[in-house]
């Protein structure tokens, strides 16, 4: 039960910063609504929903991914090249999944407080969605695997730049490539199987589909869990190699 | 407690560490020493399971620190030399999240921990984040979290780096308690004073390489207890003698023109150190 060490430490900073990261998250769902749900959106129907229904699960999908992603891995770059603290668990006598599996919950958490943020915005702009069950997954497994995914850059990038590029590279065209804001029906068939390729693009499809009542795409699930589990295995060998 | 065997680390073509082999008693306090580079923290970093050495093998408290880093990493307890604390949480709670990483019971973290922080006068402090701390407190406290779940070894890197003279000599206090309670100590110092204050044994590094082991005194009497230092038209030479009266004979006599002076005085480690490299050690 190591990996509960590691989580309750992150929960203790996440408890007592709580209203900076409640606020902070607050900003760009309020951009996004109010761009593209309110003011971009009005009167605009696609796939047969109003555009702020159907925009809401990709901002929440894309919200989750920016804050499990970014609160796991430019902390971790931060306390492996700055504070050195992440050098206190590589040598206590802890196994690598431990540390892993404690970082990436202390940003699955981070991920929840912005999709809650989310929903109840959403509800506020006058948005009908629904948070079934299958979105509560959805929303977990998304966190899940981005904390993952930022472990494991975290891990392999060394300098504070690479991070930045990371992100330009991969995090901020997946946020408005992966159907978060328009249909896949819209672009040509190779664009969306490229597109497809995106784990983010499965947790808008899934998203969408469990808060407006559609048949839940499980084959679509199945590849975030996939995403989750593979980014998950690679931040343990990570760490385990971290040692040289 | 420790056993090095032709330790040897390379980073790429660089060689930071070459076939180091010495061992470390239990209980005793030994110095490595040597200028910034030298090898003293890569060395820490491989007895410690941090970084994988390139050839050779360790043994920390009796385990192989590549095939058992589990074993040897329950053992130890290591404050490096920077300042790693969790600067978000405060003092009590660095050393809370520390004992429950090394499995430490609740009442025993509790009473461990009320323990330290009076050893290292952190009492008052112990409710404060430790950002808000100054340097020579974290120190302080660093040690203290090494000290936390009783290791049979601790590993001190650079121990008293850039703090001011008082301090340093709280530290000093601190590692001699630790000797008198047996705690095998391993050290790194560039301070020469801190070196032959402390350690029982020191090991001169230069290179990477051991260029000399044994006490502090028997090291300085190998060289000559005392020197003697002639100087004449501005040039300073250096010589060492077994006894006072013979090194100010030497001095008398070669110190004869009228700008010239000499002066006697006992040989410290630095002059040894010099010796062994022809450089000075800062």
């Amino acid at each position: 039960m190591d990996f509960l060490v590691v989580f309750e430490r992150e929960l203790l900073t996440f408890r007592r910063r709580f209203w900076r990261y409640f606020f902070a998250g607050m900003v760009n769902p309020l951009l996004l609504l109010t761009a593209f749900g309110w003011g971009l959106g009005r009167g605009i129907q696609l796939e047969g929903v109003s555009y702020l229904n159907y925009v809401v699960p990709g901002i929440i999908a894309l919200s989750t991914m920016n804050a499990s992603f970014t609160s796991v891995g430019v902390a971790l770059n931060i306390s492996r090249r700055y504070t050195k603290t992440f050098e206190n668990y590589l040598v206590a006598p802890i196994e690598a999944h431990s540390i892993v599996l404690g970082k990436v919950l202390g940003g699955v958490l981070r991920g929840l407080l912005s999709a809650a943020i989310i929903v109840v915005l959403a509800h506020l702009y006058g948005a009908e969605v629904s948070l079934s069950a299958e979105a509560v997954a959805t929303i977990l497994a998304t966190s899940f695997l981005f904390a993952s995914l930022g472990m494991l850059v975290g891990m392999l990038i060394w300098s504070h730049e690479d991070m930045n590029t990371f992100n330009a590279l991969f995090i901020t065209p997946m946020m408005f490539l992966s159907g978060t804001f328009f249909s896949l029906q819209a672009v040509p068939a190779w664009v969306a199987a490229l597109i497809k390729l995106l784990p983010l693009t499965h947790a808008s499809l899934c998203l969408r589909a469990a808060m407006l009542g559609r048949e839940f795409p499980t084959a679509s699930f199945a590849v975030l869990l996939a995403f989750a589990l593979a980014f998950f295995l690679a931040s343990i060998l990570a760490v385990r190699r971290s040692s040289q | 407690m420790i056993r090095l065997k032709a330790l040897t680390k390379y980073y790429g073509d660089i060689r930071a560490v070459h076939s180091l082999t010495f061992s470390v008693a239990r209980g005793e306090v030994f110095g490595l020493l040597g200028p910034n580079g030298a090898g003293k923290t890569t060395t820490i970093r491989m007895l410690t399971t941090l970084t994988k050495p390139s050839s050779g093998r360790a043994w920390v408290a009796g385990y192989d620190v590549v095939e058992e880093p589990l074993a040897v990493k329950r053992r130890i307890g290591i404050a490096p030399q920077h300042l790693n604390l969790d600067g978000e949480l405060t003092a009590r709670e660095n050393l809370e999240f520390h004992g429950r990483l090394y499995h430490m019971p609740r009442s025993e973290r509790r009473r461990r921990i009320q323990e330290l922080l009076a050893f290292v006068g952190l009492e008052e402090r112990a409710d404060d984040l430790v950002e808000n701390f100054s340097g020579g407190m974290k120190r302080r406290l660093l040690i203290a979290r090494a000290l936390m779940h009783s290791p049979e070894v601790l590993f001190l890197d650079e121990p008293t780096v850039g703090l001011d003279p008082a301090t340093r000599r709280k530290i000093w206090d601190l590692i001699r308690s630790l000797r008198s309670e047996g705690v095998t100590v391993l050290m790194t110092t560039h301070y020469i004073e801190e070196a032959e204050q402390l350690c029982d044994r020191v090991g001169i590094i230069d290179r990477g390489e051991l260029i000399a082991l044994d006490s502090p005194s028997q090291l300085k009497r190998r060289l000559g207890s005392f020197t003697v230092e002639v100087y004449h038209s501005g040039r300073a030479e250096r010589r060492f003698f077994p006894t006072r009266e013979e090194a100010l004979e030497y001095g008398a006599e070669h110190a004869r023109c009228d700008a010239c002076d000499f002066s006697v005085r006992e040989t410290n480690l630095e002059d040894v150190f010099i010796e062994l490299t022809g450089r000075r050690i800062e």
